[in-house]
């Protein structure tokens, strides 16, 4: 059996009296794509930096590539290519030249630097971009380059610590194209999103986390199925008669979320559910019929909407 | 590409390139540092020239010839007033220069363009982010002296190979500021102005009262004690035996090398715990 790329038995990380991740297991096979899927504060990012051997766990275990995470932080990051949720390139320096010093502190001769920094500005569509200065690109632009930065020392594990936040549609689909292109290539890919479009596109296998602990785990479809109906029904009365028309609804679907802006209702036929609201004299100012995702899944688990 | 992002790398190379990281983690710094200075090579060059003629042409044309006039045959050292204050002079544009770089580098490093952070997430180590810095600096103030250096010998004042010292004494003196600013500002989290205070309430009274412009002796016996803590006395009295022989005794000379290098090692082991703390959790 190939071993496993990351290991995590009750790890666990406090600050003082704050307990930021409690006690989670979880492992990720060579090849796998894991992700962390939570809302802010939810312990993701400290997950990550624990991986990443920059923040020390309080107590469990953390393997990496077989190494104690504690113990081994220079040797593990020789392997992995880290993108952290904030960029930290070097805005002094031109595109071209960031991956090249990135490049030779994982002790790489020039030579070969110079030739990846080349191949990466190709993968990142950067290419153009070479000698234009950092505080100059744009914010998807920064990103794709701080992805192909990490990808300078071919690494077998990439970090991606919330990847598309804070970019516009546009931007987020030509990242997610370039890292469904990593994921191809096999390199292992964990990354934390609170969206939950890119946990069902980029994920086999993903965990929901909330307040420091694993609510659930599987993949996005095993996720859905479990947790959720296969549509959700999601009709509008208007806000302040949301919660009485909800109560006219009861027995329709499975089950009824009340939103301060909307009612869900799981069903597995949406239209069917939309047709018996209809029969009970209701009639919604606005009325939608879609598949479940992975935001039902949280609001199941948690009770809570997963960007507040 | 695929073969570019196979990550199934052989094992014997991955093993060859952390042994590099290593080894040379704290030279791959340093490089990054020379790289971005590229960007200012114009003005550094510019300043690297102009400043010492400026002082030296100043001082020596003006304030020299009043001060030799005065002094007649009880000249300090029995040399002329630019013999006497030309290497205190490089080595307090060295001082300045490092503990710039050291403040306004680190500070920035750690917050304005988080390079460190960057340098984090490699197989670098935080004593290698460090001496990498140092020595980044000292590509900052090396050039610097040299101009300074071949503008003395071409003044007239200094020669023979003694003045070449002052190339190694102003790297004990550069190393010796640069990590002990470092360790002070690395503890720092916000800039409230506290940052350029080094500049102003520090460096310059080290300069003013550092035997720079008169002998230590000059001084009030109540402020001789600035002198002694001082990195920059102890290295321009280094200046002044390299460049002329000024008189000084054996034990003297001894501590003018192992304070500065005593200075440098708690420095850089300082900015290392400090650095350790900024970049772990």
């Amino acid at each position: 059996m190939q071993q496993l790329h990351i290991e995590a038995n009750q790890l666990t990380k406090r600050y003082g009296s704050f307990t930021a991740v409690d006690g989670i297991d979880f492992e990720i096979a060579p090849g796998e794509s894991f992700g962390f899927l939570g809302p802010n504060g939810a312990g993701k990012s400290t997950t990550m930096r624990m991986i990443a051997a920059t923040s020390l766990r309080s107590s469990g275990s953390l393997d990496v590539l077989g190494l104690d995470a504690n113990d081994n932080g220079p040797a593990i990051r020789a392997q992995l290519g880290i993108v952290p949720q904030a960029d930290n390139l070097d805005e002094e320096l031109r595109v071209w030249d960031n991956l090249f010093v990135y490049g030779r502190y994982f002790g790489l001769p020039r030579k070969v630097v110079r030739q990846r920094a080349d191949a990466l500005l190709d993968f990142a569509q950067l290419q153009q971009k070479r000698q234009a200065r950092v505080d100059a690109l744009s914010g998807g632009m920064k990103r794709r380059l701080t992805i192909a930065r990490a990808l300078m020392n071919e690494p077998k594990i990439m970090l991606l610590d919330e990847p598309t936040t804070g970019l516009d549609p546009q931007a987020r689909h030509v990242l997610w194209d370039r890292l469904f292109r990593l994921k191809d290539s096999g390199t292992t890919l964990v990354l934390t999103t609170h969206y939950m479009d890119e946990a069902e596109q980029l994920c086999d296998r993903l965990v929901v986390v909330d307040e420091g602990k694993i609510v659930a785990e599987g993949s996005p479809k095993e996720l859905i199925r479990t947790y959720s109906t296969r549509e959700v029904l999601e009709v509008r009365f208007g806000t302040a008669k949301n919660e009485e028309a909800a109560g006219r609804l009861a027995g329709i679907g499975d089950r009824i979320e009340v939103l301060p802006d909307r009612l869900l209702v799981y069903d597995d036929n949406g239209e069917q559910a939309l047709t018996a609201v209809g029969e009970r004299g209701l009639h919604p100012v606005t009325s939608l019929v879609r598949r479940a995702s992975l935001e039902d899944v949280f609001l199941r688990l948690t009770g809570r909407s997963l960007i507040e | 590409m695929t073969e570019l992002l196979e990550p199934q790398r052989d094992r014997e190379q991955a093993v060859a390139e952390y042994r590099r990281v290593r080894r040379w983690g704290w030279w791959y710094v340093a490089e990054h540092r020379i790289r971005s200075m590229r960007n200012y090579v114009g003005s550094l060059f510019i300043i690297g020239i102009g400043s010492p003629i400026m002082y030296l042409l100043g001082l020596g044309a003006g304030l020299g010839v009043l001060v030799n006039q005065n002094q007649g045959d009880n000249a300090v050292d029995g040399v002329g007033y630019l013999e006497f204050i030309a290497p205190a002079l490089l080595l307090a544009g060295v001082m300045v220069t490092a503990a710039q770089e050291s403040t306004f580098g680190v500070f920035g490093g750690f917050k304005w363009t988080p390079i460190f952070l960057g340098m984090r997430d490699t197989a670098l180590t935080p004593a290698q982010i460090v001496t990498g810095f140092a020595l980044g600096t000292m590509a900052r103030y090396v050039p610097a002296a040299c101009f300074y250096m071949i503008a003395m010998y071409a003044f007239g004042i200094i020669h023979g190979w003694g003045g070449l010292l002052m190339i190694p004494i102003a790297m004990l003196l550069g190393t010796a500021i640069s990590t002990a600013v470092m360790a002070w500002v690395s503890t720092q989290r916000n800039d409230r102005g506290q940052l350029s205070f080094v500049e102003r309430f520090v460096m310059t009274p080290l300069t003013l009262f550092s035997g720079t412009y008169f002998p230590l002796e000059t001084l009030h016996e109540g402020l001789h004690w600035v002198g002694w803590i001082s990195p920059l006395w102890h290295t321009a009295e280094l200046g002044r035996l390299a460049t002329y022989g000024s008189e000084q005794t054996l034990w003297l000379t001894v501590v003018h090398i192992l304070y500065p290098v005593a200075l440098a090692v708690a420095g850089w082991f300082l900015s290392v715990r400090h650095f350790t703390k900024r970049l772990t959790s």
